[in-house]
């Protein structure tokens, strides 16, 4: 089982939860399964064709899954996805 | 009997060779060693334009540093040519020097003859103590310092992550301050903007920083605008700035940022907070990703909570703020290594730093492209943000 960080505007969708565990083969399988377990999350994740959100960025441990093999990226029991839409929050 | 001043001074000049000003000017440009021997105080009033300082006093234990090779041309010069003549004695007798001359008249002669004279930018006793943790930095120094006290940084925001990213960059002496807001101070602020006070409630957010800035530090010059930018005004506000601190609360405006501050190749600091976590980045243009390589797109608005007031721990503003300023301070002097590329996760409830890597997009909209070929049509164009925070409720 891999361990997924949760980011802030996703807690509520994953029960308050910081991170979770999920599994899977590749990113892809992992963020599937997450998206089982927490049926919130997948609009958020997914668009309808199955693509990964342009607004959501995934981090295999430190590394943007974009530039490795997307969401064929293989994931091993130890790694650790980061999720990332962007935040916005400063001045006011 | 022992001879007079003025007798010693004919006979040190008969024994060493003197160099006319005129001649100087044109070895100037040729890599000849040009040595002012006055006292610190004299240099700082003006010297010779690439001249080294070497006071008389420590000519014998100091020139060996700056010409190490005794073969090569020397020239020194003092107020009006008697010191060097001194020291040329004593390096070509003492020292073994071979080329060495002294400028007849000294800097007296060379002014009167209309040549250039450079004044040296030196520290105040006032800002040598001020600044003086600073000096004992090796990596500052009074050259850094310096470039702080040159720098212009404009904060867009004097609210949670401008107060104290402002506080700190005045106390490190930076010399201009630019702040962007068009808010009043209220009440429910100050549980974070501490550069706001509770005596400010209602005054306007600029001039309330500014207030608080010059009492910490009257050396900064503040300049405030009491306004949102937009695309119409971003390039008029930022275009003379060297770096600016990103602490707006919503995509449209770190769009139009993003995008102005890459078409002028402007180093950005940029932070945002929410609830008990902070992101933290650097994006300098063509040297790193812009903001649109690390999120192409803005998110939908129910996964952007970025419209409304939003809770945030009161201290977040103030790490997170603090980190930008560090990364400014870093910027400005040009040491470490800055935030390029990185992306710092900070999670304040669970006491943890996570870091993934941002790369460029060789495909991203803006910098991918060279910055005169970014229209001002281009500038934030970003989905409609009535309807964006409309729909977020």
């Amino acid at each position: 089982m891999a361990t997924i960080k949760i980011p802030p505007v996703l807690r509520a969708s994953v029960g308050g939860e910081k991170q979770v565990s999920a599994s899977g083969e590749n990113v892809g399988d992992v963020l599937k399964d997450l998206a089982a377990n927490h049926p919130a999350t997948q609009d958020q994740l997914f668009s309808a064709d199955g693509e990964l959100n342009r607004y959501v960025n995934v981090y295999l441990n430190d590394e943007d899954v974009r530039v490795l093999d997307g969401l064929e990226t293989s994931v091993g029991e130890s790694d650790t996805l980061v999720i990332l839409p962007a935040m916005a929050g400063g001045s006011r | 009997m022992s001879q007079s001043g003025a007798e010693l001074l004919r006979q040190v000049k008969s024994q060493i060779e003197e160099v006319d000003p005129s001649e100087v000017a044109e070895l100037m440009h040729e890599g000849v060693a040009i040595i002012d021997v006055r006292e610190t105080e004299e240099y700082a009033t003006g010297h010779l334009p690439g001249a080294k300082h070497v006071p008389r006093s420590y000519l014998e234990t100091r020139i060996e540093g700056i010409v190490p090779d005794r073969s090569s041309q020397v020239i020194l010069y003092c107020a009006s040519g008697n010191r060097s003549a001194y020291g040329a004695r004593t390096l070509e007798q003492d020292l073994g020097y071979e080329h060495v001359r002294s400028m007849t008249g000294g800097i007296t002669l060379w002014k009167d003859r209309g040549y250039d004279v450079e004044v040296p930018r030196t520290l105040t006793a006032e800002q040598r103590d001020r600044y003086s943790r600073h000096m004992l930095v090796p990596e500052i120094g009074p050259e850094g310092q310096q470039k702080l006290l040159d720098a212009k940084v404009l904060l867009l925001g004097a609210g949670g992550l401008g107060s104290p990213t402002a506080l700190y960059l005045a106390a490190a002496g930076v010399g201009t301050l630019g702040i962007v807001d068009d808010d009043v101070v209220d009440l429910s602020n100050l549980q974070r903007q501490v550069i706001h006070t509770t005596d400010r409630i209602g005054v306007a957010k600029v001039d309330s920083a500014e207030e608080s800035i010059h009492a910490l530090n009257p050396d900064v010059n503040v300049v405030k605008y009491q306004t949102r930018v937009d695309a119409s005004n971003i390039v008029e506000i930022i275009k003379d700035y060297d770096v600016i601190v990103d602490g707006v609360d919503n995509f449209p405006t770190r769009y139009l940022l993003n995008d102005a501050t890459v078409r002028l190749k402007i180093p950005v600091v940029s932070a945002s907070i929410l609830g008990f976590d902070g992101q933290l980045s650097v994006f300098k243009p063509y040297e790193g990703p812009c903001y649109r390589c690390l999120f192409r797109e803005p998110p939908p608005a129910e996964l952007a909570p970025s419209c409304g007031a939003n809770g945030v721990l009161g201290v977040l503003p103030g790490t997170m703020g603090l980190l930008q300023a560090t990364e400014v301070v870093k910027l400005i002097v040009g040491i470490g290594d800055p935030a390029i590329g990185r992306l710092l996760l900070y999670d304040a409830l669970g006491a943890t730093l996570t870091e993934v890597k941002v790369h460029r997009d060789p495909e991203c909209p803006i910098c991918s492209r060279e910055p005169d070929e970014i229209t001002d049509e281009e500038l934030g164009v970003f989905p409609d943000y009535e309807a964006f925070c409309a729909a977020a409720g």
